[in-house]
């Protein structure tokens, strides 16, 4: 074991951890912040991602111990248009991957800000590429949604970009 | 995961003494190996986190190539301005592997020495000459569409799964390693092994060596160059072909051209056979599939594989065709 000090939606937070303890078994089991979600524990379904300073992660292939220092935000934390828009926009069913989604998209229009392009961006050169239908579903691959909410989830971040 | 003991480096030379003790192993992005050790594939006695280490700039060089540090993360590559002028097919590699979130904690060297997602590989249960060596091969009788038709063995025929090392084979980048003997420059042709009688011997790099950075030479003909990607699904899925292309045409005729090859595999793909027959002729799409044609003599099909042939072959063509158009006349 050892005493690890995590950085946790704005606060300092002070755990004892063993080495293989994830970033995602960190926050549920140890700080009870269940909002992030364990689906398939492999970094296949995005339903644990969370913002390491500001960027999407799978917290479920963090090490905790990896993490310390640095600046974690999870659902818990967010305060964002995107969650209202999830909910006016039907972007969810059973809700299991929504935290995921959100904290994906919120990592996602950071992204975009920034001009990073994606495998949908067709001119890598050009400044900036409008955030299209084609190019959201892109980018939030790597967040599924078993009960096939995607057209939802489409609209609701289309009216927060 | 079986229980292990952690160190964080923070710098170069104390992660190459820690790296000494008995079955340590580095942890770079951890988007692999965590879930091998989960999987139970891999389990090292030590973690060495090399991921504080100072090694994430990405440095023009003077005679118009590139560096880029070992821990680089694939998105902040894939996104840099300098790499999506000049070198475009490795920002498109980059962006056409795993998800936002992987390539957000991925680095660069990590990606070089991912292992093979081959199902039997996975399956405890299973033989596998990779995973033990001896055991024997799952997929040679077994399910085996995903495997490769270029390099293999009667040992192995498990695909390299990364996208990003298709482009740098392209480029002819250079891999960098320090270790406590010293510095060694490897070309990454030479980077990956084949499978031969040893598929447990992926690549070259020793035990106790750390990845320090990749270095791209200049080529220009990569300003027009492509990425082109075929899987199950339209996004996030690991190829089931992929075609890395550079080409120039000058007055219709094929002057320069880059080919290689992902997917079909058991290493990163330079098809150095498609590349000779290829310049000089025509810039048409029949002296395109024959160039197909001769890199693709020389595979070795299964029944569950043998489409990759064709897909591989439509997908070169298809590619070279897009570059046509982009290439100057």
């Amino acid at each position: 074991m050892a005493e690890i000090t995590l950085r946790i939606n704005g606060s300092a937070e002070t755990l004892d951890v063993q080495p293989q303890v994830s970033l995602l078994d960190a926050l549920r089991e140890h700080l009870g912040l269940t909002g992030t979600k364990k689906g398939c524990d492999q970094g296949a379904c995005g339903a644990c991602t969370v913002l390491a300073d500001g960027e999407r992660i799978n917290s479920c292939l963090a090490l905790a111990m990896q993490y310390e220092g640095r600046e974690i935000t999870t659902i818990e934390g967010l305060d964002h248009p995107l969650q209202e828009a999830f909910v006016r926009a039907d972007g969810l069913q059973c809700g299991y991957c929504t935290s995921g989604q959100i904290c994906s998209a919120v990592g996602m229009l950071a992204e975009h800000k920034e001009g990073a392009p994606s495998a949908a961006t067709e001119d890598l050169e050009a400044a900036e590429e409008e955030l299209s239908d084609e190019e959201i579903r892109e980018r939030m691959s790597g967040n599924l949604c078993r009960c096939g909410a995607y057209n939802g989830i489409v609209s609701a971040i289309k009216e927060v970009a | 995961m079986r229980s292990f003991s952690y160190v964080s480096a923070p710098d170069v030379e104390s992660a190459l003494t820690a790296i000494a003790s008995e079955g340590a192993k580095f942890l770079g992005g951890g988007t692999n190996l965590v879930d091998l050790m989960r999987e139970r594939i891999e389990q090292p006695e030590t973690i060495v986190d090399i991921s504080r280490l100072p090694l994430t700039e990405i440095e023009e060089l003077p005679d118009g190539g590139v560096r880029i540090g070992a821990l680089v993360r694939n998105s902040h590559l894939a996104a840099h301005r300098v790499i999506r002028v000049r070198y475009p097919v490795l920002a498109q590699a980059i962006l056409h592997g795993a998800s936002a979130q992987l390539r957000n904690m991925a680095t660069v060297g990590g990606n070089l020495l991912q292992r093979t997602r081959c199902l039997y590989f996975y399956d405890e249960a299973a033989p596998c000459n990779k995973r033990v060596p001896g055991s024997g091969c799952g997929a040679l009788g077994g399910f085996a569409r995903n495997t490769a038709i270029l390099g293999t063995s009667e040992h192995c025929v498990a695909t390299h799964p990364s996208d990003m090392a298709v482009a740098l084979t392209l480029l002819d980048a250079t891999i960098e390693v320090e270790s406590s003997r010293g510095t060694r420059r490897i070309p990454i042709a030479d980077f990956h092994c084949l499978p031969g009688e040893t598929p447990d011997v992926e690549t070259v790099l020793a035990a106790d060596e750390l990845i320090t950075a990749v270095e791209l030479p200049p080529v220009p003909v990569a300003r027009n160059s492509r990425y082109r990607k075929v899987r199950d699904r339209a996004s996030y899925a690991f190829a089931l072909v992929s075609v890395a292309a550079a080409l120039e045409v000058e007055d219709g005729v094929v002057r320069t051209v880059r080919l290689a090859l992902g997917g079909v595999g058991t290493k990163p793909w330079r098809a150095r056979e498609a590349e000779r027959v290829l310049t000089g002729t025509p810039a048409t799409a029949d002296s395109f599939r024959q160039a197909a044609d001769a890199e693709l003599a020389a595979a070795v099909t299964l029944p569950d594989n043998a489409f990759k042939t064709g897909l591989a072959q439509r997908t070169i063509v298809a590619t070279l065709r897009q570059l046509t158009e982009g290439s100057p006349a």
